[in-house]
């Protein structure tokens, strides 16, 4: 239980990966790619997670502050990550409708061959 | 490079990767642990900004230059996707849509929940520095939450209500206004993106300062990434097509 | 509460392994919108509410809407 979450993070990491080498599609290594990255955010909030310990939000009504809470800081880092590899798959995607219209086709070992 | 040497390398890159990773893993404090630096100093500097939600006093005030950087990110891979989404040579635009039949219950439910959703999108963007929200997470609602009108209408009822170029301005317009902010604060002799305004009371709305303007200004710069994103999109995959008849 | 920590991770496993063996990739938009909703889950038990708030806004909708015109548009042409 004291390194699960790490684990099951570095697991996250791998097979997001694999999923990306043995990919048929490129738009499937896209979404491979997500699942590598939703590795990065459990490892920084596992570092966070205290036991015991609530959200660092000390909301309206306001509760007394504390310094028993998760650490924020790590929750504000994965935060923006979330919204800005949203904006980056969009990115990719569009490289890869852009790769379907000039080759025809979208399979990574069948592109490699469209050269010359 | 054939497909079995490609997966044996793989095979060889992840084995030494997960390697190093579980030794690195196993050298962190346990999960659950007390000790955490940053926390230690964050919620006294963001208390002492008079800010409730500490996250957002990160995101905005305390480590407002990151987010500026994720800011310009964000603006550059929107960007670039709605340049490469062009129609190709071969294309031409404007195919006339063929309608599907949407069922009177998708429409009521639809029609109902889109002023609920841009309301509650609006709410988590401006209530950023006391409860759980912010620019971020209310610029995708908001965004998102104004394609409930495709979704219960028609696409040619959201072409008509979300003209692209407002939203391309309004892009430009959210980095532009936090960029303001920030020099506002080096002009006042406070550093870049310094909080300069008032600070309020702990838990009311008009509290921690430049917090409220600096989400405003990432909320709209998100929403409207958004909405010029799966315009694009939408755009690509409906009306651009062959020359083709079907 | 452990317990309810161990099965967020060991559901957000399954998920993952399920998406990466998905080959369509329409269908693939689909489970990765409920691995996006197993992730919030799991960011909420670890009290993370608005990291949550974003996986959620971002993870559930935007990101297989995207994908499914992508497929859709590439689909077309072949």
């Amino acid at each position: 239980m004291n390194v699960y979450p790490y684990l099951v993070a570095v697991f996250l990491l791998v097979i997001g990966a694999f999923g990306i080498a043995r990919s048929h599609n490129l738009i499937h290594a896209v979404g491979c790619l997500s699942v590598a990255q939703a590795g990065t955010y459990v490892l920084l909030l596992a570092v966070g997670y205290q036991h015991g310990a609530g959200a660092p939000v000390f909301g309206s009504p306001a509760s007394t502050p504390t310094r028993n809470v998760s650490d924020p800081f790590v929750q504000a880092m994965a935060l923006t990550d979330v919204v800005v590899s949203a904006t980056v798959t969009a990115l990719l995607l569009a490289l890869s409708v852009q790769i379907g219209k000039r080759h025809g086709t979208v399979d990574p070992d069948e592109l490699s061959a469209l050269q010359g | 490079m054939t497909r079995g040497l490609r997966l044996l390398l793989f095979a060889g890159g992840a084995a030494a990767t997960v390697v190093l990773l579980v030794f690195g893993v196993l050298g962190l404090p346990h999960f659950g642990s007390s000790f955490h630096p940053y926390r230690d100093h964050a919620v006294p500097a963001a208390v002492s900004h008079k800010t409730a939600n500490v996250v957002s006093s990160i995101n905005f005030d305390l480590r407002g230059l990151d987010t500026f950087g994720e800011e310009t990110i964000l603006l550059a891979s929107v960007v670039g996707a709605a340049v490469l989404l062009r129609p190709a040579e071969d294309e031409d635009e404007k195919r006339p849509l063929s309608g599907g039949r949407i069922l009177d219950s998708t429409r009521l439910v639809g029609y109902l929940l889109l002023p609920v959703t841009l309301l509650i999108g609006l709410d988590t963007v401006l209530h950023g520095a006391l409860t759980p929200g912010g620019g971020f997470q209310g610029g995708v609602v908001l965004g998102t939450g104004i394609h409930l009108l495709y979704v219960a209408g028609s696409y040619q009822a959201l072409e008509r209500a979300r003209p692209e170029d407002l939203f391309e301005y309004g892009e430009a317009l959210g980095t532009g206004a936090f960029a303001c902010v920030g020099i506002a604060g080096l002009l006042a002799g406070a550093g870049f993106l310094g909080n300069l305004l008032p600070q309020g009371a702990f838990g009311s709305l008009l509290s921690s300062g430049s917090v409220l303007l600096l989400s405003a200004a990432v909320g709209v710069e998100v929403a409207s990434g958004v909405v010029v994103l799966l315009a694009r999109f939408l755009d690509q995959a409906l009306r651009v097509g062959k020359d083709t008849p079907r | 509460m452990n317990l309810l920590i161990i099965a967020a991770l060991t559901l957000v496993a399954i998920a993952a392994v399920v998406v990466v063996f998905t080959d369509d990739p329409a269908r693939q938009a689909v489970t990765l919108s409920v691995f996006g909703l197993l992730l919030a889950i799991l960011f909420m038990v670890l009290q993370a509410p608005d990291v949550a708030l974003s996986q959620i806004a971002v993870g559930t909708a935007v990101v297989p809407l995207m994908i499914m015109l992508a497929v859709r548009k590439v689909r077309g042409r072949q």
